[in-house]
């Protein structure tokens, strides 16, 4: 006889406690992007699901038109994505810094609409479909569940790309540079480090993990104009819960609200799509900082 | 004398301009395209419909008893209140006749709610519950391209006929999915089939893991897909990558047409048995209007633009025949006249607004047996009308009762 919770086999909850851990390593990559450049820059960027629709389609893209494939395009895509962020940057978002938050996240809401139109109308909204690399397609039975390569390689990845970020940012020189000119700009200009070039990387680097996570998803989700819409609130949500602008909150969060999610998709299918906001209103309620966060 | 050729003129000027209004109202017919162009459903429908529209209007000359046709157009974005807001201000303000297309369920009940309640005529080629002629059926209201008792009976009965009699269901959580996926339970159960249950996922969901999984543990041998466009590709793309095709079970996309195949590409999409009431490369006749769409548009129809063509035309063919746009008139005109098109030949009609025409059930060719773009699908059968819709009488409308 199998064993049971709640009336569910263990087995089937194992697979979708996987399958959870797997769409929290998407929420997890989007999250942590957003909660650097909201962090950093102060800048609520509305743009980061267009970014993450972006990088699905570069590499959709690339793949059709220069027939590079997946792995050039896992560098490329981000890369791109990255500067096409730095440039507006440069040109818009930098002249924000200094007006009311409402500014920055109307402009990349505005900005997120015009990209999205875009290419809904050069691609129309039902998608183009993108082929994972021959190494990566197939799966494994864990026995519990049938495994997808592929799958598997995104939590991999996005634990890598995750904790490489987290790195960069609180252990490296240029990451303490970044702090510091997020805490105290003037004195951090005074040593001669050139605080306006630093936020344009940051942004880019924000922008840039949209990228990543977007051409991640090329080959599980249809490449969309849409695909970034749907997934953005979410992913606000999840900053939220874990503490506006805390990047560890966002990674820890992004993996444990993917999991809440899928397993309401096990025992109340019909809320999946409100579970995480149930969440943050609760998380909200006790905690106004979020989880991780400071109270300011 | 004087007095009475003034008396004259006067009675002359008071008939005449009455007269004249009672043949086409504020002296042009309106017909609205209303429908879904930025979510999910705008591929399966959207702007090409209004394409389609305007490409019946121009055939039909553009005019229909002397007044010009004009085709507007708005985005509902899946909204019933914002559907109901429009087709408000089309009808109060905007001399719109007709309100067409109306892709999802919910937002057609809603507006064909309204057109009855205006006196206004509602075509619906874009949703696909059959409570539009069921217990929710209008006097002013009709369905032309599909509903979801024909993809019951057309995929759902080709799959139990290849020995597929267990199901589970994933389907979109709201009236259509409802319906789908009752009418196909019922139809599967009536051949002896046995449905092993079901799960319900929220409109728009991009990961459907979850739900593959629990559809792949139930070990039923078809998972029925009661859902639609970006809902339905992402399902099937998601399931191939969980081995369920290759581990044995069969996908039945209840409701798939050209548009989405086109976006999921042939490779993931072969071998999908779907039902829909137009192909393109069936006859001459569908060829010749597929052609002229795609210099347009840049792409082929499928059968929610071309129901939408068909409506259109037969719309202005009933004014003409009735020599009014008066709704009751044209009402009763579409009611009675055949449909006679390249979207349906000799269509008929129901009391409950029901166009009842063949069906096709298709088959989505392999990468290598598509000779040219677009060159999607085998046409397996074709599904007598009378078999694909609910009789009439049987509908639940209160009146065929009557």
């Amino acid at each position: 006889m199998t064993m049971m919770i709640f009336g569910i086999p263990v087995q089937a909850l194992m697979g979708q406690l996987l399958v959870g851990l797997i769409n929290g390593s998407f929420y997890a990559m989007l999250s942590l992007g957003l909660a650097i450049i909201f962090g950093m820059l102060r800048i609520i960027n509305f743009a980061h699901g267009a970014q993450y629709m972006l990088g699905a389609f570069v590499g959709y893209l690339l793949l059709t038109h220069f027939g590079i494939g997946y792995w050039p395009a896992l560098i490329l895509a981000p890369l791109i994505v990255g500067l096409s962020g730095m440039v507006i940057e440069k040109l818009a978002i930098s002249r924000l810094y200094n007006l009311d938050h409402l500014y920055g996240l109307l402009f990349t809401f505005g900005l997120a609409l015009v990209i999205e139109g875009t290419f809904r109308y050069f691609y129309g909204v039902s998608g183009k479909a993108y082929t994972p690399p021959e190494m990566l397609t197939g799966g494994v039975n864990l026995g519990f569940m049938f495994l997808p390569i592929y799958r598997g390689w995104v939590v991999i990845a996005s634990l890598i790309i995750c904790i490489g970020t987290w790195l960069l940012i609180e252990k490296t020189k240029l990451g303490s540079y970044l702090r510091a000119a997020t805490e105290n700009p003037t004195l951090v200009q005074a040593f001669g480090v050139n605080v306006p070039l630093l936020l344009t990387l940051t942004y880019g680097i924000g922008a840039g993990l949209a990228g990543v996570a977007g051409i991640m998803a090329a080959p599980v989700y249809q490449v969309s104009p849409l695909m970034g819409a749907e997934l953005i609130i979410v992913v606000f949500a999840v900053v939220v819960v874990g503490g506006m602008g805390s990047i560890l909150g966002a990674i820890t969060t992004g993996y444990m609200l993917g999991i809440a999610e899928g397993l309401t998709k096990v025992f109340y299918p019909e809320a999946s799509n409100i579970v995480i906001f149930v969440i943050m209103a609760l998380v909200l309620l006790v905690r106004p900082a979020g989880l991780f966060g400071k109270d300011a | 004398m004087k007095t009475l050729a003034f008396a004259s003129a006067a009675l002359l000027a008071a008939t005449a301009i009455p007269a004249h209004a009672q043949e086409v109202s504020d002296d042009i017919v309106k017909i609205g395209i209303l429908n879904d162009q930025s979510g999910v459903y705008a591929d399966f429908g959207g702007v090409w419909s209004f394409e389609a529209a305007k490409m019946a209007v121009e055939d039909f000359g553009g005019e229909v008893l002397g007044a010009p046709v004009e085709v507007i157009t708005a985005d509902h974005q899946n909204k019933p209140d914002v559907a109901a807001n429009i087709a408000r201000q089309w009808y109060d303000t905007e001399q719109v006749d007709s309100i067409m297309e109306l892709t999802t369920s919910s937002v057609a009940l809603a507006v064909q709610g309204i057109s009855m309640e205006k006196e206004k005529i509602d075509i619906v080629t874009g949703a696909a519950t059959t409570e539009l002629t069921g217990e929710q059926c209008s006097p002013y209201g009709f369905h032309w391209a599909y509903d979801t008792h024909s993809l019951a009976v057309g995929t759902g009965g080709a799959l139990v006929e290849q020995g597929g009699d267990t199901w589970f269901f994933l389907t979109a959580d709201y009236a259509f999915g409802y319906s789908l996926e009752e009418q196909t339970s019922e139809f599967v159960e009536s051949r002896g089939g046995e449905v092993l249950g079901s799960v319900r996922h929220p409109l728009s969901t991009t990961d459907f893991s979850s739900f593959l999984l629990q559809a792949q543990s139930s070990g039923a041998k078809v998972i029925g897909l009661a859902n639609a466009g970006l809902d339905t590709s992402n399902a099937i793309k998601q399931a191939a990558e969980f081995g369920i095709v290759a581990g044995g079970q069969r996908l039945a996309a209840l409701l798939f047409t050209l548009a989405e195949v086109h976006g999921l590409g042939l490779e993931a999409a072969q071998g999908l048995t779907l039902t829909e009431g137009y192909y393109w490369d069936r006859n001459d006749e569908s060829r010749e209007f597929a052609r002229r769409f795609f210099e347009r548009t840049d792409r082929m129809p499928n059968m929610i633009h071309a129901g939408t063509y068909s409506a259109v035309l037969q719309y202005l063919k009933a004014i003409e025949e009735a020599g009014t746009d008066a709704t009751q008139a044209v009402a009763e005109k579409l009611h009675e006249m055949p449909v006679n098109d390249f979207f349906a030949e000799n269509g008929k009609v129901g009391a409950n607004g029901r166009m009842i025409k063949d069906m096709y059930l298709l088959e989505v060719k392999s990468p290598d047996e598509s000779e040219e773009p677009w060159d999607y699908f085998n046409v397996l059968a074709t599904i007598p009308g009378d078999e694909a819709y609910i009789n009439p009488a049987e509908s639940g409308c209160p009146l065929v009762t009557q």
